[in-house]
């Protein structure tokens, strides 16, 4: 049995040993905004947030989340880079997105007026095919106009 | 009156002959500038779904019963199973069904690269499904693998025959030249990494099969496997409503999708196949590596007198040859030109159509090419360009339907002169240059495509076709387009797409065809519903059709009468305006092409071979741009695309067994969003007259085709270094460092002893 909180919902269910968070948030709670693309922790596009923390949900097993707060992009749905996100066409695919703007949420809290060096320190981690970054990079910038 | 007549269509600049049927008037088109809706900057209609994780992708089906399926890949180059024991795979828990050669035409016995499909396990669970294939029992007999492109031409081990092109004399065009330039270019195997990993969910419900994939052509899935499985086409369903990227690895059904369909047939439940991240770098196709033997001759005034190029593209085990020498047939008005393409088959992955495939390399060669000798020319390379711009297609003398290459020319003259100002910034190790490249692709669609369109009583427009949206923005697009020809506000008009079971056929999205196809039926379809909106206002106001049209979500009358559409729409209680539409025929006798012009500028560092872009500045002519901001995520994508493949991007084999060394998004090096310049877009925005009635071009391949090479020709202008293989790697731009070095100081060496 685990114990998750999640997007300020608690849940209980029980998951076998060496079950990934990714898999738990996609499969058993229906949070599939947390997109898989690797499985391996190279990419970005399963990025949740621990305590305020982007972590990769891939790579991290849920029995080693319990009693933290975990915040998927379910419970982002309302932050205004959503909209800036929408509105910068910061997104082509949209299949690295969710993790996009939950790397930058917590960058956001941390740092409401990152420079582009910071910013792009932050983001690099979240990989984009498609090639949105320079509108990724402008929806951050503009997040609160 | 239905009528029926034949046209010429184009995909990836393969052209093939079609009888469609006309039965509508053709429409003029627009007049040429920003419309109410078409023409502006709009944000995508789905992108809230996209951001907010709401939107399904074929990742994110969850059907009941489903079980998952993995696939037993051949870890070698090139083998033949001697013994393949499936039992203990088969007793694994949570397995419940397996297959292995002769179970299906995918899976192989005798498996001819590194990857190929060999077996398949259906279990609860993905992980159980890997564990049963770890259990099998498996024995291979090796043979040495056939690696070397060049070898495999020498012995005849081709996917195709040789194509050979050519025009004027090519002897004589070189014994013409004042100058000549001979060079070897290479490029490198490219992987298309989208984030979305191939699969495929396969359910069947009764007779017929739902086939939820992530796909760049609903239609094309469906009707291969309808043929593989002797199904009639309307008992296959496919769904592919949101799509994590493609760029042209998803033009087919792949291997997963009837491994998927076999394991569900046999169990009687939905079966998902999906890749992992390391089989997507092996077994999901490749831009090919190719190797390119060029030459190129002018005389003094800078006119091209000969072009002839010997490309061996290095296909793999099967695949198709792209016309890497395309480039060089189509882009100057050269008289004489050879162009002769090999296509390798070798113990190595498939290719796969890869964004504007064959061109991208060949335009890397040839653009680099053509500056080495306007160099040794000492002209301008811009100007040099523009002295050989070719008026009509040379290829077989041909009108273009529209080119403002010239004016692309134009527009770059401000950005070119900044190089002076440029090479100035030069300090230390770092050295900074500027180089420039021009393209030319295809992208002009075809038919067949249809779209539906229904308005209800609340006078809100949804356009129904059975398209797909890759991520380019097609569904923004055709919303405007609707909108547009409906006086309608973009926020009122919905696109059903996605399901071919709710729509009518629609262009595959790949070949920069998707706009130029689609969009003319959608507006057709518009057309249609408009049509009869104003006949029924007409009757309803007592006034002649002539006077009214549809503005602002209203009908207005030359008078100055205007009503909200609803008045009309409403009195139709739950009826509907149903609109239909076709794609019409392409112009005849005519070549459609898409032309732009990129500039770079690049610092190198000389002592570490580091290479960094500063800035590029593109400049496209596609016809008509139906959405501005769109159009300029399009050409930054390609260009960020295009920036992995000059610096970082490859895949790298073992170069005795042809095992995949860069199987992980670690070892293989996509860009990041700290590896992007300064990107300035600009579209030349005039509708190709000729063009459908909208004289929009697609812009999806474009972009990506010139960034090496002016990239490569910037290195060179800040340098004199000629980076001639790609990716410019640190190892690989000190190495033409050096060389540059050694020549020179060859030269200043004196030809005699002094006498002493």
């Amino acid at each position: 049995m685990v114990e998750l909180r999640v997007n300020g919902g608690s849940y209980r269910l029980s998951a076998e040993v060496g079950r990934t968070l990714a898999e738990t948030l996609r499969e058993d709670l229906g949070f599939t905004g947390t997109k898989v693309a690797c499985g391996e922790g190279h990419c970005g596009a399963c990025t949740v947030q621990l305590d305020g923390v982007p972590s990769l949900s891939c790579i991290t097993l849920v029995h080693t989340v319990a009693g933290r707060e975990v915040t998927t992009i379910e419970g982002l749905r309302d932050h205004p880079l959503v909209d800036s996100f929408v509105r910068a066409d910061a997104l082509q695919c949209g299949f690295c997105t969710p993790g996009q703007i939950v790397s930058a949420a917590a960058l956001v809290e941390a740092n409401p007026e990152p420079s582009r060096d910071q910013l792009r320190h932050a983001m690099s981690g979240n990989l984009c095919r498609c090639g949105a970054y320079p509108k990724i990079e402008e929806a951050i910038l503009t997040w609160r106009d | 009156m239905a009528r029926l007549i034949r046209t010429e269509k184009e995909v990836e600049g393969n052209y093939t002959e079609q009888w469609i049927v006309v039965d509508e008037d053709a429409l003029d088109q627009w007049p040429a500038g920003a419309l109410q809706t078409v023409g502006q900057p709009a944000a995508r209609i789905d992108g809230l779904q996209r951001a907010r994780g709401q939107a399904v992708y074929t990742a994110d089906i969850q059907l009941p019963g489903m079980l998952h399926a993995a696939v037993l890949r051949s870890p070698h180059a090139r083998a033949r199973l001697t013994r393949l024991d499936l039992t203990r795979t088969r007793a694994a828990p949570g397995v419940r069904e397996v297959i292995g050669p002769g179970d299906s035409h995918v899976l192989s016995d005798e498996p001819g690269y590194h990857g190929a499909p060999v077996a398949a396990v259906a279990a609860d669970t993905f992980r159980a499904a890997g564990a049963a294939l770890a259990l099998a029992d498996v024995d291979w007999e090796l043979s040495a693998p056939l690696l070397d492109p060049d070898l495999a031409i020498a012995q005849g081990s081709c996917v195709s025959d040789a194509r050979i092109a050519e025009r004027g004399d090519i002897e004589r065009g070189l014994s013409e030249a004042d100058a000549v330039v001979e060079a070897e270019y290479t490029t490198q195997t490219v992987l298309h990494n989208s984030l979305e990993p191939h699969q495929a969910v396969c359910a069947w419900e009764g007779d017929t099969l739902t086939v939820y994939i992530s796909t760049q052509f609903i239609w094309g899935v469906r009707d291969s496997v309808a043929e593989q499985l002797g199904l009639p086409p309307d008992k296959v369903r496919v769904v592919c409503e949101y799509m994590g990227g493609g760029f042209g690895s998803k033009n087919g059904p792949g291997e997963y999708t009837y491994i998927a369909a076999e394991l569900a047939r046999r169990t009687g439940r939905p079966v998902r196949c999906a890749l992992t991240r390391r089989e997507e770098n092996l077994a999901t196709g490749n831009r090919n590596a190719t190797v390119q033997r060029l030459a190129a001759g002018a005389r003094s005034d800078g006119t091209l007198t000969a072009l002839r190029g010997e490309f061996v593209n290095a296909i793999g085990f099967k695949g198709w040859s792209p016309s890497t020498g395309g480039p060089m047939e189509l882009l100057y008005a050269c008289d004489n030109v050879r162009v002769v393409e090999h296509g390798a088959k070798l113990n190595t992955p498939p290719n796969a159509a890869f964004r504007a495939p064959g061109f991208v390399e060949g335009t890397f060669g040839l653009e680099c090419l053509i500056d080495e000798l306007a160099a040794k020319l000492e002209l301008d390379p811009l100007e040099f360009r523009m002295r050989n711009y070719a008026h009509s297609d040379l290829v077989d003398g041909r009108p273009f339907s529209s080119k403002n290459l010239l004016e692309c020319y134009r527009r770059a003259e401000p950005h070119w002169a900044r190089r002076e100002e440029v090479r100035a910034r030069s300090a230390g190790p770092w050295k900074h240059g500027m180089g420039l490249a021009s393209q030319v692709w295809y992208g002009g669609g075809g038919p067949p495509s249809y779209a539906w369109i229904r308005i209800g009583a609340d006078a809100r427009a949804q356009v129904v076709t059975a398209m797909q949206d890759i991520g380019t923005g097609s569904r923004t697009a055709m919303a405007q387009i609707a909108a547009e020809e409906l006086g309608l506000p973009l926020e009122r008009v919905e696109v059903s797409l996605g399901d071919s079971a709710r729509g009518p056929f629609a262009s595959i999205s790949a070949g920069s065809s998707t706009i130029p196809s689609m969009g003319p039926a959608v507006r057709a379809a518009a057309a249609d519903a408009k049509r009869q909106l104003i006949e029924i206002a007409a009757q309803r106001y007592h006034l002649e059709e002539r006077v009214l049209s549809l503005r602002n979500g209203h009908i207005v009358s030359a008078d100055g009468g205007s009503w909200p559409i609803e008045e009309i729409t409403g009195l139709l209680d739950e009826g509907q305006i149903l609109g239909k539409g076709a794609r019409g025929p392409n112009p005849t006798g005519m070549r459609t092409l898409t032309f732009g012009v990129q500039l770079a500028e690049v610092a190198v560092d000389v002592e570490t071979g580091e290479v960094r872009v500063d800035r590029i500045v593109a400049i496209h002519d596609v016809g008509r741009v139906i959405n501005p901001l769109g159009a300029s995520s399009q050409v930054e994508g390609g260009i960020i695309q295009g920036i992995g493949h000059t610096l970082s991007e490859e895949r790298l084999l073992d170069p005795h067994t042809g095992v995949v060394l860069t199987q992980t998004l670690d070892a293989y090096k996509l860009p990041t969003i700290a590896d992007v310049p300064e990107i300035v877009t600009e579209l030349v925005d005039v509708p190709d007259a000729h063009l459908t009635n909208l004289g929009s071009k697609g812009l999806g391949e474009p972009p990506i085709i010139p960034t090496s090479a002016a990239i490569a020709n910037a290195i060179r202008d800040a340098t004199g270094a000629d980076v001639r293989s790609l990716p410019i790697s640190r190892e690989e731009m000190l190495r033409a460092l050096r060389e540059t070095r050694e020549r020179s100081s060859r030269r200043a060496e004196p030809v005699e002893a002094p006498a002493s």
